[in-house]
C-alpha cells in the first residue's frame, strides 16, 4: 500500500529539525531509519502531515566513550551497534539483543533511537535500555533534558518525548567487573517480534549473585523491570536452582497482552522460564 | 514533489517524486526495474530487497527521497554479460520453484557473502532470515549460497 500524503523536510542540523517539528505542530513526526514508521504509514495506521528526516544527521550518529558511560547517538544503526568495539567491551547486552532485532536488512536501516522513540513494548531494545539503567537525552526548543529509561516509556507506543523534542542520544553506564548478561527471546519465526523477551544482568560476588537487573519485553503496555525476581536473586546462591526460584517471581506485577502469538498466562510462563535461563547464563552458569 | 538523484544499476537518474513514494515503487514504475518484485506489503518477506550503498535494504521500507544520493543495485544489475555466480548457483541447485522470492534472496545473499565470504549453513540461514520462500523449504537456497561461496562470489 501507499502511505497517505505528507510533506517532507530534511533538515541540516538537529536545531533545524526541532524548528521544523515546532512549525509542523502535532502532526509532525521524526523519521530516521523508518523501519518501524514506514510500515505504519503504509498500513495507514499513522498519517502525519509532515515527516522530518533526521536520517542524514551525522551529529546524531556514533558511539563515544564518556568515562563511566557510553553515549550512543540516537540514529546509530543496529548494524553499527552490533559491530561497535566500545559497545562490545562495555555494553555487550545491547549488542547481543540488537543482533536479534528483525533481520539484517532492517538492522542496516533501523536505529537505536528510533526503536526507543517508537515505544513498542514488543521491541527488544526498550527492555534492554531499561535493564541497563540508561538515560535518554532529548533536545527541544527549550534545550536539552535527560530522561531516565524508567520514566521514558509511558504507554503503548507512547513515550515522554514532547512533540517538538528529538531524542538525540542514549547514555548507558558501562558494566563494571563481575557483571554478566543475557538476552533470552522467544519468538515463533526467525524475524518476528518477541512473544516474550528477557534482558538479564547479574553481578557475581564469589559464590553468590550480589545484584540482578531484569527487563521484560512484551509483558505489558510498556517494557517493565521484574523487580520481585531482581530482589529474590540479589544475595541468592549462584546456582541454577536458586536463580530458578528467583525467576519464578518474574511475572509478578506484569500485565501481559493476549494475542495470536500467546495467551497472557502463557506469556507469564515464558517470562518465568526465560528469566531463569537468562539469569543463569548471565551468572556464568 | 522532491528532486532526487539516484544511481540504479550503474545509471544515474534524476527525478521528481512525491515524498510518500516508496523506493520499490520508484524502482519499478519510474526506473522500470521490474525485476524487483513487491511481495508482502508489510516488510516481512524480503522479496523487494536491493542493495543501497552496498547494504541490503527492503525497498518497501525506504522512501525514494531517502535514497537520494545513494547507489542502488537491483537484481537486474547483477548479471554482467553472463549470469552472476549467485544467479548461476540458484539455477544449478534448483533454489527456486515459483521464483518470486529469488531476486530478494540473491540480493540478501550477495550482502551476506560480501561480509562473510565463507559462511556456515547456520550463518547462511541467519543471513537470509529476512527473506521468506514459500516453495522450497530453503534447503536448496542454502545449498546455492554455499555453492556460490565456494565459487568465490565475493572476489
Amino acid at each position: 500500500m501507499i502511505p497517505a500524503k505528507f510533506e517532507y523536510v530534511r533538515p541540516g542540523s538537529v536545531d533545524e529539525a526541532i524548528r521544523a517539528l515546532a512549525d509542523g505542530g502535532d502532526d509532525a513526526k521524526v523519521i530516521a531509519g523508518g523501519q518501524s514508521l514506514l510500515p505504519l504509514l503504509r498500513l495507514r495506521l499513522a498519517y502525519p502531515e509532515l515527516l522530518v528526516d533526521v536520517g542524514g544527521l551525522d551529529e546524531l550518529r556514533g558511539v563515544t566513550d564518556a568515562g563511566d558511560a557510553l553515549v550512543i547517538g540516537a540514529r546509530t544503526t543496529h548494524y553499527q551497534l552490533v559491530h561497535d568495539p566500545l559497545v562490545a567491551e562495555h555494553c555487550g547486552l545491547l549488542a547481543e539483543a540488537t543482533e536479534t532485532v528483525a533481520d539484517p536488512a532492517v538492522r542496516h536501516r533501523g536505529t537505536l533511537g528510533g526503536a526507543l522513540a517508537h515505544g513498542d513494548p514488543a521491541g527488544d531494545l526498550p527492555a534492554v535500555v531499561l535493564a541497563l539503567d540508561a538515560t535518554l537525552i532529548a533536545r527541544g526548543p527549550g534545550g536539552e533534558r535527560e530522561i531516565p529509561a524508567a520514566d521514558f516509556f509511558v504507554d503503548y507506543l507512547t513515550t515522554s518525548l514532547q512533540p517538538e523534542e528529538i531524542l538525540t542520544a542514549i547514555r548507558i553506564p558501562k558494566l563494571g567487573p563481575g557483571w554478566g548478561y543475557r538476552y533470552e527471546k522467544f519468538h515463533r519465526t526467525a524475524q518476528s517480534w518477541a512473544t516474550v523477551g528477557v534482558a538479564a544482568l547479574t553481578r557475581r560476588d564469589n559464590g553468590s549473585v550480589a545484584e540482578a537487573r531484569i527487563g521484560l519485553t512484551n509483558m505489558g503496555t510498556v517494557p517493565v523491570r521484574a523487580r520481585a525476581a531482581e530482589d529474590a536473586a540479589a544475595g541468592a546462591a549462584a546456582s541454577r536452582e536458586a536463580l530458578r526460584a528467583a525467576a519464578d517471581r518474574a511475572d509478578e506485577g506484569t500485565n501481559p497482552p493476549a494475542d495470536l502469538h500467546g495467551a497472557a498466562d502463557y506469556r507469564r510462563h515464558l517470562a518465568r522460564v526465560l528469566t531463569g535461563r537468562a539469569l543463569a547464563a548471565a551468572a556464568g552458569l | 514533489m522532491a528532486e532526487i538523484t539516484v544511481t540504479v544499476d550503474g545509471v544515474n537518474y534524476e527525478d521528481h517524486v512525491e515524498p510518500r513514494m516508496l523506493l520499490v515503487h520508484y524502482l519499478r514504475e519510474i526506473v522500470g526495474k521490474t525485476g524487483t518484485p513487491i511481495g508482502c506489503d508489510t516488510s516481512n518477506c524480503g522479496a523487494c530487497t536491493v542493495l543501497m550503498d552496498g547494504q541490503s535494504v527492503k525497498s518497501c521500507a525506504v522512501l525514494a527521497v531517502q535514497a537520494d544520493g545513494t547507489q542502488i543495485t537491483t537484481i537486474e544489475g547483477m548479471a554482467n554479460g553472463a549470469l552472476h555466480p549467485l544467479q548461476r548457483a540458484f539455477h544449478e541447485e534448483h533454489a527456486l520453484q515459483c521464483g518470486y522470492c529469488t531476486p530478494g534472496m540473491i540480493m540478501a545473499a550477495s550482502d551476506l557473502l560480501r561480509e562473510n565470504p565463507h559462511p556456515t549453513d547456520t550463518e547462511i540461514r541467519e543471513g537470509l532470515e529476512g527473506n521468506l520462500c514459500r516453495c522450497t523449504g530453503y534447503e536448496n537456497i542454502v545449498r546455492a549460497v554455499r555453492r556460490a561461496a565456494q565459487a568465490g562470489v565475493s572476489e
